[in-house]
């Protein structure tokens, strides 16, 4: 080849002139979809080729295994959730975590059998008719469990919406300790046992299409009892959330998105402009927690159980350090944000830490501090990048245009 | 301090609309009020010496927490700042002053009065040094380049480096609880009136705060540097015109703050045992009192704190009519709700553009 290319064009250089050519025909459109059908692809097959993957990769050791694939995918759908609240309409929401809590303690109660007194089956897949307790399939439960934290997001939204910027983080930050905590008591509640305590509910039910499906289209009667249960949580839950960037990503573009971000970019000039304040608020509040209940009720039907000890308020923090690091406002930041940072959470820090004692001289427990360590990343962050790793267009055409970025992150500015 | 440095308010938006709400909002509020005030009749009535006991008790906690709302309060009152990372001062120094006690200054509990005075008194000077320049430098990190910025940001910032020295401690002093050494300070009544008693333990955190409290009320009030923080407060620029450093002011606010904080840490561990991540929740808990008594004041900070450790005693430690221990953390943040939605320029302030 070495001997082509010194006379003629090589074959190389040919390549790249016909991909150029073909390439730079497509469609704008096309350009964009392209790369992201192929990334799409590339996620769907991930548990068909993750057993081909090399392992032992200097560093981080390996790729993330499939059930941590799951996770952070529920992570991400309640980062791009947040990201609605905090990116979008800018209320700083400290207790993103009481969302997670409401929609797996809705899937607990709707879909498990904590609930003795009765015996209540809807479209229940895959669990025998004779047990007893509230069994509602769990697709509808998702819905429900969206439903029931969006009504939680309204309720804790009114009385609070009216307070502005940091009051607010401190009330939401207040609301996410009360709602554990209430979970965490409320297994005797006059006598009546809601939330079963430190305990927690389980087992709860998981997902499945029951024997009619089954029979005709081969899909899998319950998640639980087939062979490749991880697997199909792992599509699911990327299905889940490509719907939740799906409406993410069509909801900014909608007459009630732009209605946010003029909320957030200037509260008083959108109000002037007859945006009304509170309704505009409390929306942007039900449809991020509503996304949060359905990643929690999720999580929850994975888990098979919901735990008081998983919602507390560095989960928050956590989801917060998601949204700031990809960019605030920005889906696709929070999505790969939230995806580096639950790695990082679940193996990646575990590896670089056993990495590092193995082979380096140093000695540092890093998962020991990791909740320092997204401080830190926050810190540092806002210090001098503050717009995000991707950052969102608007923010980019405001800097390419010469404006701060940073000056219209949020409506208020320090006096 | 900064009762009357609010910056000016634009109108707040939807006035109109506001003018006939706070009428049912008071009622419901009044409610509240009302209900609580019967709980602590009921209570008084079936066994007052318990409920001065319970009473007193509460207070000398409120007392930690007054200090530790007063850093809240100086800060919010100059950057209009919620300073997440106060709290996590406030436990790390505590730990601090448990290693100068135990290993720097080899305290024990038979050492003479005149010993046990002076080690705490060092402990004191020495731990609120660490502390206040440690928040200095915080804000130096942290919060300085921000200051331009939307206020936001420099929130956001706090949060993150709450994190960051709250995993200090925890690099440092692991996840054990810590406390001063045995019997330094006797637990034993100081003086007993009737049925009520007051323990030394008690009384040695009543000695620390009063006189600190007059201290920190000279300064602000009465001194050069206490007046060039309260012009800051009210209008950085114009400040600056006058001739005042502001970066140097903002400074000194956070070293007495963080002193404050280091204060509060001693007197903390002379009556509990701290860990790590005591800071995060006794911080949210001193928010919660500087909110009660009207953000940016100090008299209310002081009031609020105190008001907070007694309503956490009743809650805890009366009979009739009360939630019991298991739901203090949600009766505080409770209260920090309804004080925010009823009255959010709190008992003492008066009515911030924030809050409204």
């Amino acid at each position: 080849m070495a001997t082509e290319s010194a006379a003629e064009p090589g074959f190389g250089d040919r390549l790249r002139g016909a991909w150029r050519d073909t390439w730079g025909r497509l469609p704008k459109r096309a350009q964009g979809l392209i790369p992201a059908l192929l990334l799409l692809a590339g996620a769907a097959l991930y548990p068909v080729y993750h057993d081909s993957l090399p392992t032992g990769i200097p560093v981080v050791q390996n790729f993330p295994s499939i059930s941590t694939a799951v996770i952070m995918l529920v992570f991400m759908m309640m980062a791009v959730g947040l990201n609605i609240v905090v990116g979008y309409c800018g209320l700083l929401d400290l207790g993103y975590v009481a969302f997670y809590a409401v929609g797996a303690y809705t899937a607990g109660w709707l879909a498990s059998g904590h609930f003795q007194q009765v015996q209540i089956h809807v479209g229940s897949a895959g669990i025998s008719t004779e047990l007893r307790g509230i069994h509602i399939n769990v697709w509808v439960v998702l819905l429900l469990a969206g439903s029931v934290t969006a009504i939680a997001g309204i309720l804790i939204g009114l009385p609070t919406l009216r307070l502005r910027g940091d009051y607010l983080a401190i009330v939401t930050l207040g609301f996410g300790e009360i709602i554990p905590q209430f979970v965490r008591n409320a297994d005797n509640l006059g006598g009546f046992n809601l939330t079963a305590g430190t305990f927690g509910i389980n087992p709860i039910d998981s997902p499945g299409f029951g024997t009619g499906l089954n029979e005709s289209l081969g899909l899998p009667v319950s998640f639980q009892q087939s062979f490749d249960k991880v697997n199909l949580f792992y599509w699911s839950a990327l299905a889940l959330l490509l719907i939740t960037v799906f409406c993410s990503v069509r909801l900014r573009d909608s007459r009630l998105g732009r209605a946010w971000i003029a909320i957030r970019e200037d509260e008083t000039a959108a109000a002037a402009m007859g945006v009304p304040l509170m309704r505009t608020k409390t929306w942007s509040y039900a449809i991020g927690a509503f996304f949060g209940g359905v990643a929690g009720a999720f999580y929850a039907s994975f888990k098979s159980g919901a735990f008081p000890s998983e919602f507390f308020f560095n989960i928050s923090v956590f989801l917060l350090c998601m949204v700031i690091l990809g960019g605030m406002g920005s889906v696709w930041g929070a999505v790969v944000a939230g995806a580096i940072l639950t790695w990082l959470n679940q193996e990646g820090l575990a590896n670089i830490g056993s990495w590092l004692n193995d082979d380096t001289p140093l000695r540092f427990d890093v998962t020991e501090v990791q909740f320092g360590i997204y401080g830190f990343i926050i810190v540092v962050m806002m210090l001098f990048r503050p717009q995000g790793l991707i950052p969102e267009s608007r923010h980019k055409r405001e800097l390419e245009e010469g404006g701060l970025a940073t000056d219209t992150l949020y409506g208020e500015r320090h006096e | 301090m900064a009762v009357e440095a609010k910056p000016e308010s634009p109108a707040p938006i939807g006035g109109a609309r506001r003018v006939n709400r706070p009428s049912v909002l008071s009622i419901i509020g009044l409610v509240f009020a009302g209900l609580f005030v019967l709980v602590l009749l009921r209570n008084f009535i079936s066994d007052p010496q318990e409920f001065i006991n319970v009473t007193l008790i509460g207070f000398t906690t409120g007392c930690v927490f007054a200090i530790v709302a007063l850093g809240y309060t100086l800060v919010y009152g100059i950057l209009q700042l919620i300073n997440f990372a106060h709290g996590d001062v406030f436990a790390l120094s505590g730990l601090f002053a448990s290693t100068i006690m135990i290993s720097v200054l080899n305290l024990s509990g038979d050492e003479a009065v005149v010993v046990v005075i002076i080690g705490i008194g060092a402990t004191l000077l020495i731990t609120a040094a660490f502390s206040s320049s440690l928040n200095a430098s915080i804000e130096f990190l942290a919060y300085r380049r921000l200051r331009r910025q939307p206020r936001l940001t420099m929130l956001i910032s706090a949060v993150g480096m709450s994190f960051i020295v709250q995993n200090i401690s925890l690099y440092f002093y692991g996840v054990g609880f810590y406390r001063a050494p045995d019997g330094l300070v006797p637990t034993g009544a100081a003086f007993t009136i009737g049925e009520v008693s007051l323990g030394w333990d008690k009384v040695v955190v009543i000695l620390i705060t009063v006189p600190l409290l007059l201290v920190l009320t000279w300064l602000v009030r009465s001194t050069k540097q206490g007046k060039g923080m309260r012009a800051v407060a009210q209008d950085q620029d114009a400040a600056a015109m006058m001739g005042i450093n502001v970066n140097r002011t903002i400074s000194f606010t956070f070293l007495l703050a963080g002193g404050l904080a280091g204060f509060a840490g001693v007197m903390f561990l002379l009556q509990f045992q701290m860990r790590y991540d005591t800071g995060f929740e006794l911080g949210l808990i001193a928010f919660t009192a500087a909110v009660l008594g009207g953000i940016g004041n100090l008299a209310g900070a002081a009031l609020g704190g105190i008001l907070i450790g007694c309503i956490q005693a009743w809650n805890e430690g009366l009979e009739h009519w009360t939630l019991g221990g298991d739901w203090t953390r949600s009766m505080v943040f409770g209260i920090l709700i309804a004080i925010l939605v009823f009255r959010p320029e709190g008992l003492l302030g008066e009515r911030t553009p924030e809050g409204a």
